[in-house]
């Protein structure tokens, strides 16, 4: 990833498009919005089976409040992962220690019965020597019953070792020709013979019988010592030999050495360490616990002191107590919250003052503008008595009087929606009257334009909770200005609704096919004073508020008004009301580019066919999402650079335009559109739309 | 046509138009800008209808229609600079039959002015039931029982409207239009808030109204006789 300012080549060469244009930490996030997959733009990670994707969030379900409380909690977070940490700890030293300390014990013990052993073997190897030596006689005597009297031997000899070591070793002696099955071991045969009950056959592993066997020496195992009657077995060290016995027969001792008392020292040694270890970690979980709560305390009361301060609440302080880090930051909270506060306050207070303002010089205004609109209309009344000049004047005083009244009442209905003094009074109503009544109201104005008003999906009811007084003043406003920029064509007035369950919506579209809007200027028509062109005049005399009014009025219902227009093409103005009021909108019935624009015919900004007519299906406006945000980024050619979210758009004004190539053009009528024109020339300007217009009855038949 | 009206406004300039289009349109106006004197400069003239504006010095508009009212049934339109909610309604609540909006035209003004006036012609002799009241239209007395009720000229003809076609439900567009002669939808709250004090007096529970009984969603009719 190079940035711009250590490019290796000596030229900057920049890519064109936005990839090339984005910084670092944008690259990044945009990394981390395609879910952290290093994958080149537009690549599309490998296709999850669907089946997997269903059982993994099967199996996520469940744990979602877990995650969610792991996410958000910093102590939980905190204390477990020190539990965590501290078990392992733990574990890893009580393995250590418990090693060694046996290891301790086995060579202790393995020393002492080695020489526990050795001794014994050559006590053994004496008394069969010594035997030999002393009791000739009693060989002779005995004579053939040496066999008996080895076997008697070896059980004394047995029972003599054994007797010094009761409880911390047996003897086991096993004839070399012991092959015969075990289990009989009558002192009469030459069976083996073990000490305690020790059960010799299956203490004594073969392995080291055999060793025995073949070689000469001491050799030691590592066994278990099974007892009589028992399958339990205890480890223990085993250590033989192979002796002579006073006949000379071969014969093996086997000495045993239960490691009983080990095993309960290190039982012992294992307990007190677990106990130890347990303590330890849940002490020190009880310390981090303590620890994190000191600090996520604090934290937390700021998180939920500013989360009132947002909702409003600019009184909410923060309680500070000593001077640490957390007091400090508690002091320049509060100091930010006291800043706030009192800015807000200024700024409500200028505003509010501002407001009060606007509505008392309204009202003011009215008593002197009552008693010269009187004297007007007394003037007015009597002209036909002045001479020419006069009457002509009495005529302009009471037109322009109706005019400055008009303005002052719409000045006063912006001020009070400013001041948020505008309340709602809806009922149901049928805007089908509404429509009727505005046409019946624009009727005089469209004949003289020499327009035809059409309403169009007046055939069911279209009912919504609404202010009929003020859904009138939004519709007259869009019919006139429709009729009034319709260059004489046919004005459509179009109503559908859409959903029977709560979230439904009524729209009213109001089309024309006049000189429409340039490029930015459907989210500007809505700005108080906004003027189309500076250069039109207007007959009617509007007062540059109607829509400004005419938005408030639809967003008090909840609802959306939004323009949409192409240069030459004509504009269609859309308001969309909630069914029930107060419902939150989700979409609207009618698209707000109509169906025969001249990118769904198809058609370039001059009325020919163009290359790129596919657009089509991806100019629907996506209703889902908020009006400003969703329709400007449905707008479809991306090359055009207009502001992408007008900053001075009024909420719940969102608008699309069909851009035009020149741009900058409609940025400087926006810009000089504030200046009043006194009465331009609106013919010529109405002949040249005309002539690069659309073909009206193709459009209207489109539908 | 007889027609003297009592101007209380503070503005002189306004008043001096408002008595030169009255005389214009054949009516005797007398003028009053304080609010304080008001009620004795009614006494005085006995008007046939009292043009009032809502912010006078000393007693405020509101106070002198309440106490016009208190004494007398005589038509009251009320000048105000605010349509605002609050403000006209609480104009009719202390009394007012109308108001109007500065600024006005003279015609509308004179229109409002001989609505309100219109009723005192001759009527003919009718009588009327509603409910368990009976009207005597020329007589221009509402009955309960022999108790007659009291009330001010345009609850009388509100009441005898709806007294009139006890089988149609009015609108409040259509019982503008026909009381208070409206040509073109206007305020409804003048219906709403003149019915509320019609109530309070004809009623017996107006919490529950047998005599003006509201049709949700469309309007009002009279009660079953």
């Amino acid at each position: 990833m190079t940035r711009d300012g250590s490019a290796p080549e000596g030229k900057r060469g920049r890519t064109v498009g936005p990839a090339g244009d984005m910084s670092f930490s944008g690259k990044v996030s945009a990394w981390l919005l395609r879910g952290g997959q290093l994958l080149p733009d537009g690549a599309v990670s490998g296709p999850v089976h669907p089946l997997l994707r269903l059982f993994s969030r099967w199996v996520r379900r469940p744990l979602l409040p877990a995650l969610r409380l792991w996410r958000r909690n910093i102590q939980l977070r905190v204390v477990a992962t020190t539990l965590l940490m501290s078990l392992a700890v733990v574990l890893l030293l009580g393995v250590v220690v418990v090693g060694q300390v046996r290891n301790g014990l086995l060579t202790a013990k393995a020393q002492a019965a080695q020489s526990q052993a050795v001794g014994g073997f050559s006590v053994a190897q004496k008394m069969a020597d010594g035997a030999d030596d002393t009791r000739p006689d009693d060989i002779a005597r005995t004579g053939n019953r040496g066999t008996q009297d080895s076997a008697t031997w070896l059980t004394g000899l047995v029972e003599q070792l054994a007797s010094g070591g009761q409880g911390v070793f047996s003897v086991v002696a096993l004839s070399s020709d012991s092959d015969e099955p075990f289990g009989d071991s009558s002192p009469g045969t030459r069976g083996p013979r073990a000490s305690g009950d020790v059960d010799p056959e299956r203490s004594v592993p073969l392995e080291l019988r055999r060793k025995l066997e073949t070689k000469s020496g001491t050799f030691r195992q590592y066994t278990e010592i099974k007892r009589i009657g028992s399958d339990d077995g205890v480890s223990a060290l085993i250590i033989g030999k192979r002796l002579n016995d006073v006949n000379s027969n071969q014969y093996q001792l086997y000495y045993l050495f239960p490691f009983s008392q080990e095993e309960e020292s290190l039982k012992l040694v294992t307990g007190t360490l677990a106990t130890a270890g347990v303590f330890v970690v849940i002490l020190l979980g009880a310390i981090a616990w303590l620890v994190v709560r000191q600090v996520v305390t604090p934290v937390r009361m700021a998180a939920g002191i500013s989360e009132r301060l947002a909702a409003g609440l600019l009184q909410e302080r923060m309680k500070v107590t000593g001077e640490d880090d957390i007091a400090r930051l508690g002091e320049s909270f509060n100091k930010m919250a006291q800043n706030l506060q009192v800015k807000i306050q200024q700024l409500e207070e200028l505003s509010r003052m501002q407001r009060r303002f606007v509505s008392d010089v309204s009202h003011e205004l009215r008593t002197p503008l009552t008693t010269v609109r009187m004297a007007a209309d007394v003037i007015h009344d009597v002209r036909d008595e002045f001479d020419p000049v006069t009457a002509r004047s009495a005529e302009l005083l009471r037109g322009q009087l109706d005019r400055f009244e008009s303005l002052l009442a719409e000045l006063l209905e912006i001020s009070r929606f400013d001041a948020g003094a505008a309340a709602l009074e809806a009922e149901p109503i049928d805007l089908r009257d509404v429509v009727h009544r505005v046409i019946e109201g624009a009727e005089p104005l469209a004949e003289r334009k020499g327009t035809r008003i059409v309403v169009r999906g007046a055939e069911q009811p279209v009912i919504a909770e609404a202010d009929t007084r003020r859904v009138e003043r939004i519709l007259r406003n869009l019919v006139v200005n429709a009729v009034e920029h319709g260059e004489g064509r046919d004005v459509v007035v179009r109503l559908a609704s859409a959903g029977s369950r709560s979230g439904g919506a009524v729209a009213v579209a109001v089309r024309d096919y006049g000189v429409g809007l340039k490029p930015g200027e459907a989210a500007r028509v809505f700005n108080r004073f906004w003027r189309a062109d500076p250069a039109r005049a207007r007959t009617t005399g509007g007062t540059g508020l109607g829509l400004s009014i005419a938005v408030e009025d639809a967003r008090l219902h909840g609802g959306w008004l939004q323009a949409w227009g192409e240069p030459g093409g004509g504009s269609q103005f859309r308001l969309t009301l909630p069914r029930t009021a107060g419902e939150t909108l989700r979409g609207s019935p009618i698209p707000l580019e109509p169906e025969d624009s001249r990118r769904h015919r198809g058609l370039d900004e001059s009325g020919r066919p163009r290359a790129g007519a596919e657009h089509k299906a991806s100019t629907i406006p996506v209703q889902a999402r908020t009006p400003e945000a969703g329709d400007a980024a449905a707008v479809p050619e991306p090359k055009v650079s207009w502001p992408a979210a007008d900053p001075v758009a009024l909420p719940g004004s969102g608008a699309r335009v069909v851009p035009q190539g020149g741009s900058v053009r409609s940025e400087e009528a926006a810009h000089g559109d504030s200046v009043r024109a006194d009465e331009p020339d609106r013919e010529g300007g109405a002949e040249q739309e005309a002539e690069r217009g659309v073909d009206r009855e193709g459009g209207l038949r489109g539908n | 046509m007889k027609g003297r009206v009592l101007v209380v406004d503070d503005d002189t300039a306004l008043a001096e138009m408002l008595g030169i289009v009255l005389r214009g349109e054949g009516f005797e106006p007398s003028f009053v800008s304080d609010g304080d004197k008001a009620l004795a400069a009614f006494r005085e003239t006995k008007p046939d209808l009292v043009l009032l504006d809502l912010m006078l010095p000393g007693r405020d508009g509101i106070e002198v229609c309440r106490l016009i009212r208190a004494e007398s049934g005589v038509p009251i339109v009320m000048l105000t600079a605010k349509s605002d909610t609050v403000d006209v309604v609480v104009g009719l609540e202390s009394g007012a039959d109308d108001y109007i909006v500065k600024p006005f035209k003279p015609k509308e003004l004179v229109a409002r002015i001989r609505a309100r006036l219109r009723r005192s012609e001759e009527p003919a002799p009718e009588q009327l039931a509603i409910g368990d009241l009976v009207i005597d239209v020329a007589g221009h007395s509402v009955k309960r029982e022999g108790q007659s009720i009291a009330l001010t000229p345009l609850e009388f003809d509100l009441l005898v409207a709806l007294a009139r076609k006890p089988w149609q439900v009015f609108t409040r567009e259509v019982l503008l239009e026909q009381v208070w002669g409206y040509r073109h939808a206007a305020d409804t709250r003048l219906v709403n808030v003149h019915v509320q004090r019609l109530r309070s007096k004809v009623e017996k529970d107006p919490e529950r109204p047998e005599i003006v009984v509201t049709v949700r969603g469309v309007g009002y009719k009279a009660g079953p006789s």
